[in-house]
C-alpha cells in the first residue's frame, strides 16, 4: 500500500532525501510544503547570484518539471501552521492533510541581534532568495551598505555588494574575521585581500543601534561611532527553526533532537539539514546534511543506516579570496605548529600537529591541496616520515612524488572524492564507465562536484586515470618530462627549502633524468641566480649558446655582435672603433637596430674574444643583446634639442640603462623613455616605458610589439627622476621574483594583475625593499660580461688542428 | 702509427660541455657528459648543420641550439620525433687525458 509523506520545507537537504525516495522507487506518495514561494535550489550559490556571477536559473535544482515527474504535490509559498500528532494531519492555508510519515526540514533561520530600529525597512538578513533579490534591488541605487558579521555568509554578502557597487562595510564583534574557521594570521590575510577591494572591516566592532526614520540610516557603534548606511545586512549566524516542531510537543533542545536515524522523538516524524540536533551537535554544512538526507531515505525504506557526524571543512566561495580550513586549530598543551608564510603573494599555510597526526589546517591564498590536507586530518594519518616537507603538500612527499595522478590512481575505491554530495571514487569510476566520459556527464549523472564545485579538479583527475590517454586534464604544465612539477612548485621549492645549486633541486624536487635537459636547465639556471644572486654561481653550460657566448648565433653557425651604446647615444670615435672592427674582422653586415644601435652580423665564433677587445678598447661593453634581461633603453632627444620635450628624456634613458644592465630577467627586457606624450621612442610598446610630462613621468609597463602588439598600462606617475629609477628598480625586481621563465611582463601582468603590481610598488617600504634587492643582485651582474671572457680567448678556439696530422 | 690521438686535459673540454677540433675535412665536436664520459660527434645537426659543439648537453644528449633537435652522443641518431643520425667516431678519457681514434682521420680522408 502506498504510504503518504509529507515534507515540511523544500530545501536542500528533503530535496536529496526525495532524490534518493525516487530514484529507489521507494513508492511513497510526496506532499511538499514551502514556506518560500518556489522548490528546492542550490543554497550555497546564492553568493555567486549576489555577486552577479549567476542568475536564479542556474542554481535551481529541482524544476517544476522534477516535481511533476515524480508525482510530488507541491504546495509552494504555504506556511505549515499546525502538526496534530495524534491524528497525524498537518493544517496549512491549502487545507489539513494526513500523513503516514512526516518529515521537517525547515531549516534555520537567520539570528537577528535584539538592538533597536532591527525592524526598520533597508534591514535585511541574508539567508534565501528573496533576501538576496532584496540586496541586489538596494545595492542599484549604490550608497552605502553595512554588514553586521564577519563569518562566512556575512563576508560572502559584503563581497557580493561590493561587487555590484556599494560602498561595504564589514562590523565583526571579535578580533578577527572568521575566527570559528581562521587564525589571527589568516584572518589577517582576509581582511587585507578584502580592504584591497574597498571592502572596510572593522574589528571588535559591537552594534548598538539602528538608526532611521522611514527606513533605515545610519548604525550606532558602542563608543558611539556612527556609520552612514542605505542598506544593512545582518549575517550574525543562524539558528534552526523549530517552532513547528515544539508547538508539536516534539522534543526540542536548539535543535529538534534526532537519533542517528534521523527519528524524532515521535517515531513517525523524521528531521533532517540545519533544523535539528544530534548529541548536542548542530548542523550548518551542506555535507553532513547530505550524508542525513541518505540515512533517512534508507530508514524510510526500513534498510538500517546510521548517521555518523564526520570532520569539516570550509572554504569562502569570494573570488580571489582563497582560503581553507579544517579541524581544530585553535593551540594547546601538546600541540606543535608548522607555518608556511609568503608573504610577498599572500600565502599563509598552518598544520596543527598533536600525537603525529594533523589535527587542524589553516590556508589562505593558495589552497590547491587542501584535500589532501583534509584527508590527513579526517583519516588520521601519522606524518611523522613526511614531516619535514609536509606543509608543501602532496607534490612534495617522498615515494610517487609530485604526480598527482598517481596519488589518484592509489586512492581506495571508497575514498571521498566529493565532500558535499560524499561522491567516492568508485562511483565516479563506475559511472565513467557507464559512459560519462566528461566532467559534464559525471556530475550530471553522480552530482560529484555539481555543489560547491571545489573538487573539479580531483573529478578530472579520476577520469584522467580512469580513461588514460582519451581524457586530457586541462592542467597546469609541468616544466618537461624531467619533473611533474611546475615552474611555480619549482620556484616555491627553491625559495622555501633554500635550495642553492641545480642538484639540490634536482634531489629535492625528484627530478627524473640525471642532469636535467634542455628544456628545463635554463629557467632553474635563471631561478637560481635570481633568487640567491650572492650563494649560486651562473652555470653557462645550462645557458642556451647566445648567453653562454654573449653574443647571437645565425643560422650559419656565425655569430652577432652589439655593442652597448647607452640611451642610443653615440660619438664619433666609437662609430670609428667599430667600423675598424668591421673591417679588421670581415664582418659581412652592419645593420642599424630597432633598439638604437649597431650589429655587425657574421663573426666567426673564435673571432669573438677578439673584436670584444678592440670593441673593449674604444670603451664600448656588451649590448646584451643576446640575454633574457635587460636590452635596451629606447629613447627620443628630449629637452637637448626638441622643441616639444618636457623633461631630459635621453639623460634619463641612460641612467636607467646604466643601473639595469647586466641584469638577468625571466625574458627580454626593453624599455623606452620618451620626451613627450608624442612618443617618438614609442614608449608606450615597451615591457616598460617612461612618457615625461610636463608634471613629471608616466611610468607604464606590459607593452610588446612582436608576436602580441599590446599598449602599456599606466603603472603610476611619479614627479622625479630618482623615483622613476626606484619605481623601475622596484617591479623589475618584482618580475624578476615573481614571473616564469621566458614570460613577458605583459603575460605576467595577465596573471598577477596590474592592482597587485601597483599595490606592491605604492607600498614605500616593500619598495624599498625590492630596491634593495635589485641593488645585491646588480653588485654581481653589472659587469661587463665581454671583457671578462676576452681573459678566456683560448676556450673560444678549437681544442686542437688535426690538419696538418693528416696531411702526413 | 699510434691507435689513438692524444687531444688535451680532460678539463678542456668543460662538463656539461663541448670543444671543436679542426680536421682536413671540417669540425669534430667533442662532448664531456656531467660524469666525465667524452665522445666525438661531427659537428653538423642533421636537420640544418647546426652546430651541435654549441648546445645544451644533458645525460648522453645534446640539443642543437638552431632548433633543438636532440642527438644521442652515444650513437648520434636524433631522438624523438625526428629522424636522422651524426657520424661519431671513437673516443676515450685516459690518465685525464682525451684520446681520439686515430683511425677515423684516414678513413674520412678516404671518404
Amino acid at each position: 500500500m502506498t504510504q503518504k509523506l509529507v515534507v515540511i520545507g523544500a530545501g536542500m537537504a528533503s530535496g536529496r532525501v526525495l532524490e534518493h525516495l525516487f530514484e529507489n522507487e521507494s513508492g511513497f506518495e510526496v506532499t511538499l510544503f514551502n514556506a518560500e514561494a518556489r522548490g528546492n535550489y542550490n543554497r550555497i550559490m546564492l553568493s555567486p547570484v549576489l555577486s552577479g556571477e549567476k542568475t536564479y536559473e542556474d542554481i535551481v535544482t529541482h524544476d517544476a518539471d522534477w516535481y511533476d515527474t515524480n508525482g510530488v504535490t507541491c504546495h509552494f509559498g504555504t506556511h505549515v501552521t499546525a502538526i496534530d500528532r495524534v491524528a497525524k494531519t498537518v493544517t496549512s492555508k491549502a487545507g489539513t492533510i494526513a500523513y503516514d510519515k512526516l518529515l521537517i526540514a525547515t531549516g534555520s533561520a537567520p539570528f537577528i541581534i535584539p538592538v533597536p530600529g532591527r525592524d526598520l525597512p533597508g534591514v535585511i538578513t541574508y539567508r534565501d532568495l528573496d533576501d538576496t533579490n532584496a540586496m541586489i534591488d538596494a545595492s542599484k541605487a549604490g550608497g552605502k551598505a553595512v554588514v553586521i558579521g564577519g563569518g562566512l555568509l556575512g563576508l560572502e554578502a559584503a563581497a557580493g555588494l561590493a561587487e555590484r557597487g556599494m560602498d561595504v562595510t564589514v562590523l565583526h564583534l571579535m578580533d578577527h574575521l572568521m575566527e570559528r574557521q581562521l587564525d589571527e594570521a589568516a584572518g589577517f590575510l582576509l581582511r587585507r585581500d578584502l580592504e584591497k577591494r574597498g571592502i572596510a572591516v572593522k574589528c571588535r566592532a559591537s552594534t548598538r543601534a539602528i538608526v532611521g526614520k522611514d527606513r533605515v540610516e545610519a548604525v550606532l557603534l558602542e563608543g558611539d561611532e556612527t556609520l552612514e548606511a542605505d542598506l544593512v545586512v545582518m549575517a550574525v549566524g543562524i539558528r534552526p527553526e523549530t517552532r513547528l516542531a515544539t508547538d508539536a510537543g516534539l522534543s526540542v533542545a536548539r535543535g529538534i533532537e534526532v537519533n542517528t536515524q534521523m527519528q524524532t522523538s515521535d517515531p513517525d516524524i523524521f528531521a533532517v539539514g540545519e533544523c535539528v540536533e544530534l548529541d548536542g551537535q548542530l548542523f550548518g554544512l551542506v555535507a553532513p546534511l547530505y550524508d542525513q538526507a541518505k540515512v533517512l531515505a534508507q530508514t524510510l525504506m526500513d534498510s538500517p543506516a546510521v548517521f555518523t557526524p564526520k570532520e569539516l571543512s570550509t572554504k569562502l566561495k569570494v573570488t580571489g579570496c582563497d582560503l581553507f580550513s579544517a579541524g581544530d586549530f585553535a593551540e594547546a598543551e601538546g600541540r606543535e605548529d608548522i607555518v608556511f608564510r609568503d608573504p610577498a603573494r599572500g600565502v599563509y599555510r598552518r598544520l596543527v600537529l598533536e600525537d603525529d597526526t594533523i589535527v587542524g589546517a589553516v590556508m589562505y591564498g593558495d589552497t590547491t591541496d587542501s584535500n589532501w590536507f583534509f584527508g590527513l586530518i579526517r583519516d588520521k594519518t601519522e606524518i611523522t616520515d613526511m614531516r619535514e616537507t609536509l606543509i608543501f603538500g602532496p607534490a612534495f612527499q617522498g615515494g610517487a612524488p609530485s604526480d598527482p595522478l598517481s596519488a589518484v590512481a592509489a586512492l581506495p575505491r571508497d575514498a571521498e572524492i566529493c565532500g558535499c554530495n560524499g561522491i567516492c571514487k568508485g562511483q565516479i569510476e563506475d559511472a565513467i564507465t557507464a559512459g560519462a566520459t566528461d566532467l559534464g556527464a559525471v556530475r550530471t549523472t553522480t552530482k560529484a562536484s555539481g555543489s560547491c564545485g571545489t573538487c573539479t579538479g580531483l573529478v578530472e583527475q579520476v577520469l584522467a586515470v580512469t580513461l588514460g590517454d582519451d581524457f586530457v586534464i586541462p592542467a597546469a604544465q609541468s616544466i618537461c618530462t624531467c619533473t611533474d612539477m611546475t615552474h611555480e612548485d619549482v620556484r616555491r621549492m627553491i625559495k622555501s627549502q633554500e635550495l642553492k645549486s641545480m642538484p639540490a633541486v634536482w634531489q629535492a624536487c625528484g627530478w627524473k633524468t640525471s642532469c636535467g635537459c634542455h628544456i628545463c636547465r635554463p629557467p632553474l639556471n635563471y631561478y637560481l641566480l635570481a633568487d640567491w644572486p650572492l650563494e649560486y654561481q651562473d652555470d653557462p653550460q645550462s645557458r642556451f649558446i647566445n648567453e653562454r657566448k654573449h653574443a647571437n648565433i645565425q643560422k650559419d653557425g656565425t655569430f652577432s655582435v652589439v655593442p652597448r651604446m647607452w640611451g642610443g647615444i653615440t660619438t664619433p670615435d666609437e662609430l670609428r672603433a667599430i667600423a675598424d672592427a668591421a673591417d679588421k674582422f670581415a664582418v659581412p653586415t652592419v645593420k642599424v637596430t630597432g633598439g638604437q644601435r649597431i650589429d655587425l652580423l657574421g663573426v666567426k665564433g673564435e673571432d669573438l674574444p677578439a673584436i670584444w677587445r678592440d670593441l673593449n678598447d674604444a670603451g664600448m661593453v656588451s649590448g646584451h643583446a643576446y640575454s633574457k634581461g635587460l636590452r635596451t633603453v629606447k629613447t627620443c632627444v628630449g629637452t637637448d634639442h626638441c622643441r616639444f620635450g618636457t623633461q631630459d628624456s635621453t639623460g634619463l634613458g641612460i641612467k636607467l640603462e646604466k643601473t639595469l644592465w647586466g641584469s638577468w630577467t625571466p625574458h627580454k627586457l626593453k624599455l623606452g623613455v620618451s620626451g613627450c606624450p608624442r612618443n617618438c621612442a614609442e614608449a608606450t610598446c615597451k615591457d616598460i616605458g617612461v612618457v615625461c610630462v610636463d608634471s613629471g613621468y608616466q611610468i607604464s609597463i606590459g607593452g610588446a610589439a612582436g608576436m602580441d602588439v599590446r599598449e602599456t598600462e599606466i603603472l603610476c606617475q611619479v614627479p622625479t627622476e630618482g623615483e622613476v629609477i626606484d619605481v623601475i628598480k622596484c617591479v623589475t625586481q618584482l618580475y624578476r621574483e615573481n614571473a616564469k621563465y621566458l614570460e613577458r611582463i605583459y603575460k605576467w601582468m595577465a596573471k598577477v594583475g596590474l592592482e597587485w603590481i601597483q599595490e606592491q610598488v605604492a607600498d614605500l617600504e616593500n619598495r624599498a625593499t625590492l630596491v634593495a634587492r635589485f641593488e645585491v643582485s646588480q653588485s654581481v651582474y653589472r659587469k661587463d660580461p665581454w671583457a671578462q671572457h676576452v681573459g678566456r680567448a683560448e676556450t673560444y678556439q678549437p681544442l686542437a688542428d688535426l690538419t696538418l696530422e693528416a696531411a702526413e | 702509427m699510434n691507435d689513438w690521438i692524444d687531444i688535451a686535459p680532460v678539463e678542456a673540454v668543460p662538463q656539461r660541455g663541448a670543444r671543436l677540433i679542426k680536421t682536413v675535412h671540417g669540425c669534430v665536436a667533442v662532448f664531456r657528459t656531467a660524469t666525465d664520459e667524452v665522445f666525438a660527434l661531427d659537428n653538423a645537426c642533421p636537420h640544418k648543420n647546426g652546430p651541435l659543439a654549441e648546445g645544451i648537453v644533458h645525460g648522453a644528449s645534446v640539443t642543437c641550439p638552431l632548433h633543438n633537435w636532440v642527438i644521442s652522443l652515444e650513437t648520434g641518431v636524433v631522438q624523438g620525433q625526428d629522424e636522422g643520425q651524426v657520424a661519431t667516431y671513437p673516443a676515450k678519457v685516459s690518465d685525464g687525458r682525451i684520446y681520439l681514434g686515430a683511425a677515423f682521420l684516414t678513413r674520412r680522408a678516404v671518404a
